[in-house]
C-alpha cells in the first residue's frame, strides 16, 4: 500500500565517517519484503530521497544513508524528536525462497540485505554473507550481522580488513559461485558478482528517481522481456532478466 | 460535485480544470492506489507514438532548484498497445473523457497516431505534442516553425473529428506566431508550455547528470514563464489554452486562469506529491471564497479585463 507517512525521529547517528544510521518511530504495516524503499521529503529540495529499509519491527524502521550531496546532508542534520514525511510503500523488494542462500552487499547497499538476512534467519535458513567495503574505516554492521548469521565473509578493497580485493574473490576463493545470491551495491559490484556467479541471482538496483512510484518513468531500465521501472517492478531484479553479458 | 468549478474545453465540460500533464501521471491508473481518480476534470495520457519507445539511457532525472529536468526520450508501449491495454485498464477505474498526447517523428506518424485516437471512445481530446524536447531527430522541428505547426495541425484537422489541441514548446522566440499558425490550421485549443530546455553539471565531476547532457525543465520556476506566454497567447488567438508550467497548488490554478486558461495541467508537482491534483481539487472552493470567486468561468482571462 502506497501512502504519505509520518516518522518520528528516535535517533540519527554516524555509523562512519559518512554513513549514518537513523531510527524512524512510525508505520511499517506496508514492509511486507526486505528491499523495499521509503521516499523521504526534504526541506527544500524538490524531490524526495529514496532510501532503502534496513531492518524494522511493529512500530519503528531503521534506514542507512550515505551522505553525498545537499539532501542526504539535511538527513543528517537532523535530529531525534523530529518528525519526517516519507511516501512508503515502494518497490517490490527481495522475494527469496530457501535457495537463495548467499547475500552480498556492498558499501551503502549494505543496509537492505541486513533486512534480508534478519528475515531468513527467522524463517530458519543459514545465510552465507559477503560485505565488501572500500577500507576497515568504511566499516559498519558487521557485528549485526555476525550476531545473527554463521558465515561472514568480508572484503575490503585496500585489504585493511577480511580479504584483500572484491566480493567475487570471496566468492572465487570459498566456492561460492554456485548458490542462488541475493546482492545490493554498486553496480560494477553487481555486474562483477553477475559474471562471477555460475547461477541464478535477485539483484538490487540504484537510480536517480523522480517519482518513485512509476508514474514519470525516470529510471527506466530495459530487460530481455521489455523494460522495468526501478521505483516500482524493482529495485529488485531478477538476474536472468538483465541484459547484462557473462564475458 | 461542486459546480462552480467547472469548466468547459470545446464540447467537453469538466468538473473541474485540473488535469494532470502528459508523462507526469501515466495512464492514470497507478494513482488509484492513492485516491478516486475520477475526481479529476480528465487525464492528460502518456505521450504515444505510433511504434514502442524505450526512451533515453539514464540518469533521465536531475533535480533543480523549484523543479527538475526530465530526459525520458517519449518512453511508451506504442499506439497499439496503448489503445489496446493501456486505455482499456484506465478505462475500468476512469470514466471520464481523456487528453490522449501524441508525439511523432514524421507528419505521417502524427497523423497515423491521430486518427486511432479519435477512433477511441475514451478520448475526448487529442494533445499533439510538437514541443518535446527530448529526442534529438524530429519532434522539435514542428513546434519552432509556424509552417510546420500549421501544416501538421491541418494535417490532424483533416483526419479527426475530435477536438485537437496542440501542446506548444516554450524553445522558440515568438511563441504567438506559433500559436497563431495552429488556429489558422484549425486547432481547437492549444496546451501550453511544455518544459524548458535545460541541464546540469555535476559539481565533483563536471559531468552532465543527464546522460543525454540536456532534458525538458519543469516545476515551480517555470510558472513565471509559462504565465507570461498563457497571457500573450490568450490575446492573440481565440480558441481555449490548458494552462500548463509550475502548478502545484490552487493559488497557481487561478492565476493562471487570470492569464487566460481555460483550464490546467498539473506537471512536475506529481513527481513531488502523488496526492497534489486531489489537494488542489480540495483547495480550489475556499481559495475561490476568499478571492469572492463565484464560477472559476468567469475568471478566465480576467487579466486582460
Amino acid at each position: 500500500m502506497k501512502k504519505i507517512e509520518y516518522y518520528e525521529i528516535i535517533s540519527n547517528k554516524a555509523l562512519t565517517a559518512d554513513i549514518y544510521e537513523m531510527v524512524l518511530r512510525g508505520d511499517t504495516s506496508w514492509i511486507d519484503a526486505p528491499g523495499k524503499f521509503m521516499n523521504i521529503k526534504v526541506e527544500g529540495k524538490f524531490l524526495r530521497r529514496p532510501i532503502s529499509i534496513c531492518d524494522w519491527d511493529a512500530d519503528s524502521l531503521t534506514i542507512i544513508y550515505k551522505v553525498v550531496g545537499e539532501g542526504t546532508a539535511w538527513f543528517k542534520s537532523l535530529e531525534a524528536g523530529k518528525t519526517i514525511e516519507a511516501l512508503v510503500g515502494l518497490g517490490n523488494g527481495f522475494k527469496f525462497d530457501d535457495k537463495h542462500l548467499l547475500i552480498i552487499g556492498g558499501g551503502v547497499g549494505i543496509p537492505p540485505m541486513y533486512g534480508v538476512c534478519k528475515q531468513m534467519v527467522k524463517q530458519g535458513l543459514k545465510p552465507i554473507v559477503i560485505l565488501g567495503f572500500q577500507s576497515a574505516k568504511d566499516m559498519f554492521y558487521v557485528e549485526k550481522f555476525n550476531a545473527i548469521c554463521d558465515k561472514l565473509y568480508i572484503s575490503t578493497n585496500d585489504g585493511s580488513a577480511g580479504l584483500k580485493g572484491f566480493v567475487t574473490d570471496v566468492m572465487v576463493k570459498n566456492d561460492l559461485c554456485d548458490i542462488p545470491y541475493m546482492t545490493c551495491g554498486p553496480l560494477v559490484m553487481e555486474k562483477a558478482i553477475y559474471k562471477c556467479s555460475n547461477t541464478h541471482g535477485l539483484i538490487s538496483f540504484e537510480e536517480r528517481m523522480g517519482c518513485g512510484f512509476g508514474a514519470c518513468m525516470g529510471c527506466s531500465m530495459e530487460v530481455k522481456d521489455g523494460y522495468v521501472r526501478i521505483c516500482k517492478e524493482g529495485p529488485v531484479i531478477e538476474s536472468e532478466r538483465l541484459l547484462w553479458t557473462k564475458d | 460535485m461542486d459546480k462552480r468549478l467547472e469548466v468547459t474545453l470545446s464540447d467537453l465540460t469538466l468538473d473541474n480544470p485540473v488535469i494532470p500533464a502528459s508523462g507526469t501521471f501515466g495512464f492514470g491508473y497507478e494513482f488509484c492506489e492513492f485516491y478516486d481518480i475520477n475526481i479529476l476534470g480528465s487525464i492528460a495520457t502518456k505521450g504515444t507514438t505510433l511504434n514502442p519507445r524505450f526512451g533515453n539511457p539514464t540518469p533521465r532525472i536531475a533535480e533543480c532548484d523549484e523543479g527538475m529536468i526530465n530526459s525520458v526520450g517519449l518512453q511508451n508501449p506504442g499506439l497499439e498497445k496503448v489503445v489496446n491495454e493501456e486505455f482499456v485498464k484506465l478505462a475500468k477505474v476512469f470514466n471520464k473523457k481523456v487528453v490522449a498526447n501524441i508525439s511523432g517523428f514524421s507528419l505521417e506518424e502524427y497523423v497515423e497516431c491521430a486518427k486511432v485516437m479519435d477512433k477511441q471512445d475514451i478520448v475526448g481530446i487529442i494533445e499533439v505534442n510538437i514541443s518535446c524536447p527530448n529526442v534529438k531527430h524530429g519532434g522539435m522541428s514542428f513546434g519552432t516553425d509556424p509552417n510546420m505547426a500549421y501544416e501538421i495541425t491541418k494535417a490532424i484537422k483533416d483526419v479527426t473529428t475530435k477536438p485537437v489541441y496542440i501542446k506548444l514548446s516554450p524553445n522558440v522566440t515568438d511563441i504567438v506566431s506559433i500559436a497563431k499558425a495552429c488556429e489558422q490550421g484549425g486547432a481547437d485549443g492549444i496546451s501550453m508550455i511544455n518544459t524548458l530546455l535545460g541541464a546540469r553539471f555535476d559539481l565533483k565531476t563536471g559531468k552532465p547528470i543527464i546522460h543525454n547532457i540536456m532534458g525538458g525543465f519543469s516545476g515551480p520556476a517555470i510558472k513565471p514563464v509559462a504565465l507570461r506566454m498563457v497571457y500573450q497567447v490568450y490575446e492573440a488567438v481565440n480558441i481555449p489554452i490548458i494552462g500548463i508550467g509550475g502548478i502545484a497548488n490552487a493559488k497557481d490554478v487561478i492565476e493562471m486562469m487570470y492569464a487566460g486558461a481555460s483550464a490546467i495541467q498539473v506537471g512536475a508537482a506529481n513527481c513531488q506529491d502523488p496526492y497534489v491534483c486531489k489537494k488542489i481539487i480540495d483547495d480550489l472552493p475556499k481559495l475561490m471564497d476568499d478571492l469572492h470567486i463565484d464560477n472559476l468561468k468567469d475568471i478566465i482571462g480576467r487579466a486582460h479585463r
